[in-house]
């Protein structure tokens, strides 16, 4: 479904991306994992086209990405939850979920809000409250629920568990897994490799800008290597 | 009593005017965060446009349609070669832009036309209207009503349509709308062309009363802009009563104190609001947590 080839990237003169490969299959939940300044940030932004890429290709259901613009790209099916929850603060929950489906104008997006308010009922209880109240782990779920309203193929997700507290993040990772049965293709970015591995279906390991490790998630987690590295144990 | 009347209708007619200029404002504030200096040079420009194209022989209303039209697409032409190349700096730098803008235009328009003041024929003649004791012209009631428009349509486009909530997206977290599928370089283009057109009808609409020339927009923006703040910048309701009380402000100050307070009147509001109630009248707190 997505397929990364020698993918480059640089923030000025700075290469931080040496190039990526990787792939993510139709269904599968695909994990790069890796410490905070690998790049993994910076990979989900060349998918999404809002950072430049310097060398290499993207190909999308078949279709390369490259000149596609970023607002283009959700309508294709390629959808990303960016890192750090960015909301639209000043606008109630609602409307942040609404401008998730902004593509869209049809019935199914009344129904999808109520998909996103059965899966995080506290959204629905908030739902004509400023975005920018909420706390973070509230936050984290409306902006997943948001990407979720974009119909995607393929949802990318930026470091979901990020900061929140450990109920929280389980609660998170149960909607990731549970995407699958909604035919939704995911690709998590995390540095909390085991909850990430452990719900994966494959998973990258990152390292400066290079995969140095791939492999079935269970595989990787059993690795002594990784396990050292990320895992702590 | 007919005296303060009087006053009234002057200050609600040119209160009217700057409540247009700070709907202005409130647009490109909404998508980008930028409040537009040259938001006065739009009002000239529909006064200065109309006045050119009525004297080439052109219809009234044909004449001011070009106009409006002409200075969207100078407004729109500001945001691609000047303000655009340009993102990605501190909204202050983009502010500085918009104040060169509104030298250039200035500067523009004294080549273009001539340094003289200029009027056109009011649109529904020049007898006056007697209410109460005071006399209120035809064209104030044109330049009240077309605030009061402007004011509607762009409430419902900011409360009521999808698109109106993307501009608002936008200048929230331009990296999240884009996303979501919003063409962010397209809201930043609708509300230059949106915002250039309505200071254009500004323009159009007051200039038989005001009378217009190359050079005053300056003007024009520091009152919608001593509005806009009054009310809450980006709200276009506070835009609206702000613009409307800096009027009646002005008005009174002439009327009880002296004319030559009146244009200090509007300054002074400014600073108090700086002051005691940087949020404005209408402006909402931010509340944000991390």
């Amino acid at each position: 479904m997505l397929t990364v080839e020698g993918l480059r990237s640089r923030y000025g003169r700075i290469e931080v991306l040496h190039g990526i490969d990787l792939h993510v299959d139709s269904g599968e939940i695909v994990t790069v994992v890796g410490a905070n300044g690998a790049g993994k940030t910076t990979l989900l932004r060349c998918l999404s086209g809002v950072q430049p890429v310097s060398a290499g290709q993207i190909t999308f259901r078949g279709e390369p990405l490259s000149g596609v613009p970023a607002h283009r790209r959700p309508a294709r099916g390629l959808t990303q939850s960016p890192e750090g929850r960015q909301i639209f603060t000043n606008l109630t929950v609602e409307e942040n979920l609404r401008l998730g489906a902004f593509l869209y104008s049809d019935d199914r997006v009344e129904k999808d809000m109520q998909d996103a308010f059965a899966m995080f009922p506290i959204l629905r209880e908030k739902r004509n409250l400023a975005a920018g109240g909420l706390s973070g782990g509230q936050q984290q779920m409306l902006a997943m629920a948001r990407a979720l309203m974009g119909r995607p193929s393929c949802l990318l997700l930026d470091e979901p568990s990020m900061g929140l507290a450990p109920i929280i993040v389980q609660q998170i990772f149960d909607v990731v897994s549970g995407l699958k049965a909604l035919g939704v293709t995911v690709l998590l970015v995390e540095q909390n490799a085991f909850g990430a591995l452990t719900i994966a279906d494959r998973g990258y390991v990152m390292e400066t800008g290079r995969i140095i490790m791939q492999g079935p998630a269970a595989e990787l987690i059993a690795d002594p290597r990784i396990r050292e590295a990320y895992l702590g144990i | 009593m007919s005296e303060f009347l009087q006053f009234l209708f002057s200050g609600v007619t040119v209160g009217a005017v700057y409540a247009l200029v700070a709907l202005g404002f409130t647009i490109i504030y909404n998508a980008s965060d930028v409040v537009n200096f040259a938001q006065g040079e739009f009002v000239m420009l529909g006064g200065m446009i109309t006045w050119f194209a009525h004297a080439a022989g052109l219809p009234l209303p044909l004449a001011a349609l070009i106009a409006i039209v002409a200075t969207a697409a100078l407004g729109v032409a500001i945001n691609k070669l000047a303000i655009e190349p340009a993102r990605g700096a501190p909204v202050v730098s983009l502010i500085i832009i918009t104040i060169g803008a509104s030298v250039f235009l200035q500067g523009a328009a004294q080549l273009v036309f001539d340094k003289q003041i200029h009027s056109f024929p009011a649109f529904s003649g020049d007898r006056p209207l007697r209410i109460g004791g005071a006399t209120i012209q035809p064209q104030s009631l044109w330049v009240i009503g077309g605030a009061l428009v402007v004011f509607a349509g762009l409430w419902l486009f900011f409360t009521r349509t999808l698109l109106g909530r993307a501009v608002l997206a936008t200048s929230n977290n331009r990296l999240a709308a884009q996303l979501v599928g919003i063409n962010t370089n397209f809201v930043m283009t609708l509300s230059f062309a949106l915002s250039a057109g309505i200071g254009a009808l500004a323009g159009v609409l007051a200039t038989p009363i005001t009378l217009t020339a190359y050079n005053v927009g300056i003007g024009f923006a520091l009152k919608g802009f001593a509005g806009a703040m009054l009310g809450g910048m980006g709200n276009p309701k506070g835009a609206l009563a702000g613009g409307f009380l800096i009027g009646l402000i002005e008005a009174l100050t002439a009327g009880y104190l002296s004319s030559t307070y009146k244009e200090a009147a509007a300054f002074v509001v400014i600073l108090l609001v700086l002051f005691f109630m940087p949020q404005g009248l209408f402006g909402r707190k931010s509340t944000e947590r991390v």
